[in-house]
């Protein structure tokens, strides 16, 4: 048993993976165990790192400030973040930042239900920094990585071949049961995100010349 | 009274070599104190050992620990105040910022390197750049997690006719800085001597109220989407990725009448950026001796044919 709990690390993920992670779950008992959502890919996650363009800030909240911020990512995929009087830090950010801006956001993922029935994913920031384009770019390149090492894990992992020598993943199996979303858009998601940085680039070739 | 006479053989080992004092002439003092006198037998010892101490005119910090240390590689050196034996080159030689300091710098030998202290008082040989040596009887010590070792009066340098490849005992991690942890930024220490435990709302944990002395530092935390890492950035490290020196620190903390004030600008120009961090680890954090801010275009190309491929 490790003496001290160990950090959770920060997934990296699209905003279209991530908005479809709607289910939740604990790993004990505890009232203070961590909540993980279950990313589609066969992954928890307690934790994200996300980067990309701040689009829209609105104080949402009735009796005191709550601010909801909207950050896209290049497949034009939305992640919602809400910052209240516990996330003074974050709100403040969200409060002075002008939109459009480069931003980071460090944050736990959170779901919501609506009245009718739908599960809304969001995150609650630990911390929001304007960063650059060059961050930005970095975090678009490291997360497609991440995201094709799911994917890869994902489909190795074939239930109906006991001989594909892959070892079978908890969270893959959790993510056969739990969702019926098949791995391949998650695929696409990475390939457009890629594309649409190598489009950037050609943009900037062609504005040198 | 085997008792006592073990104690004073042991006394006797410290100090044959700068005293002429027999077993007997020790055994006697001890026996006075503890039969006569009723002094418990720890206090007795510790009485009669300053007592030869005096005589022989040297510190209590110089007192070997009875000669035959552990022969130990640089990287074993995990503790403060042990009594040891390397063999090492001298890498570098640094400028030395007090009189009381003939010579400090950094030894390293097959598994790593290390920094050493020479004192002008304990009146050794001048050590050379480059050369290798067998140094007996230093004394291991621990700042901020570093550890060194500290060349005394009853150190004994021989000259090596070897040379040495020095190894390196460095990790290099990546990843984007998330988190800065509580602690970090304008900090205040205790002024007591060996002690620099930071203070809580000017209070040491051993000493009480003091009056702290002002240093930088950030513990982060640096993550690549699989691993976690624990950084620590001593003052200079902080000052390098920050570009706040001390002395602005004060200014901004002085100003706002606020220490927190300069963690949370730290925060804001950092958090969020990838870096490249090198440097030797000690218990959970690697310490920073080497940092560089992951800035240049990423290259989407591998990754955009690897994904097109599945």
């Amino acid at each position: 048993m490790a003496a001290t709990p160990t950090r959770e690390v920060a997934r990296r993920v699209f905003a279209g993976e991530f908005n479809d992670a709607t289910y939740t779950f604990k790993e004990s008992d505890d009232e203070r165990a961590p909540v993980y959502v279950l990313l589609p890919t066969g992954e928890r996650a307690n934790r994200v790192f996300v980067v990309g363009t701040l689009m829209e800030t609105t104080d949402v909240g009735t009796d005191s400030e709550y601010w909801q911020g909207q950050v896209i990512d290049p497949n034009g995929d939305r992640f919602y973040m809400y910052a209240g009087q516990y996330q003074p830090d974050a709100a403040s950010m969200l409060r002075e930042l002008e939109p459009p801006a480069y931003v980071a956001v460090v944050g736990k993922p959170r779901t919501y239900e609506t009245d009718d029935g739908e599960v809304n994913v969001s995150i609650r920031p630990e911390s929001i920094t304007e960063v650059d384009a060059a961050t930005r770019d970095r975090w678009v390149v490291e997360t497609a990585e991440r995201t094709l090492e799911r994917v890869q894990a994902f489909t190795a992992d074939d239930p109906d071949d006991p001989d594909d020598g892959a070892t079978v993943d908890e969270y893959v199996a959790m993510a056969r049961e739990q969702y019926d979303l098949p791995v391949e858009n998650y695929r696409r998601l990475v390939v457009e995100a890629l594309e649409s940085l190598e489009a950037d680039d050609e943009l900037e070739a062609t504005a040198d010349d | 009274m085997t008792d006592l006479r073990t104690q004073a053989t042991e006394i006797h080992e410290q100090f044959e070599d700068q005293l002429d004092v027999s077993v007997d002439d020790i055994e006697e003092r001890l026996d006075t104190l503890v039969n006569e006198y009723k002094v418990p037998v720890s206090e007795a010892r510790r009485s009669v050992t300053n007592t030869y101490l005096d005589e022989a005119g040297i510190d209590r910090d110089e007192l070997g620990g009875g000669g035959g240390n552990e022969q130990v590689q640089i990287s074993d050196v995990d503790a403060p105040e042990e009594w040891v034996d390397v063999t090492a080159k001298v890498v570098e030689l640094w400028d030395a910022t007090s009189d009381a300091v003939a010579q400090v710098g950094l030894l390293g030998d097959e598994t790593g390197t290390i920094k050493f202290t020479k004192w002008s008082k304990s009146d050794l040989p001048t050590l050379e750049e480059g050369k290798v040596y067998h140094l007996r009887n230093v004394v291991t010590d621990e700042w901020e997690g570093r550890f060194s070792v500290k060349l005394n009066r009853t150190t004994v340098i021989e000259e090596r006719d070897e040379d040495i490849e020095v190894g390196d005992d460095d990790v290099t991690v990546e990843g984007a800085l998330v988190d800065i942890q509580s602690g970090s930024g304008l900090i205040n220490r205790c002024p007591e001597e060996d002690c620099t435990r930071v203070l809580q709302n000017g209070r040491c944990n051993e000493h009480g109220e003091v009056d702290g002395e002002f240093d930088l530092r950030i513990k982060g935390v640096l993550d690549d989407g699989e691993d976690v890492h624990e950084i620590l950035f001593d003052r200079e490290a902080t000052e390098d990725l920050t570009g706040i020196t001390l002395e602005e620190a004060k200014d901004m903390a002085m100003d706002a009448l606020d220490t927190s004030v300069v963690a949370d600008e730290m925060r804001a120009d950092v958090l969020g950026r990838y870096y490249r961090i090198s440097g030797p680890t000690f218990r959970r954090y690697v310490l920073v001796d080497e940092m560089e801010q992951l800035s240049d275009p990423a290259d989407p190309e591998t990754v955009l044919i690897k994904a097109r491929s599945i």
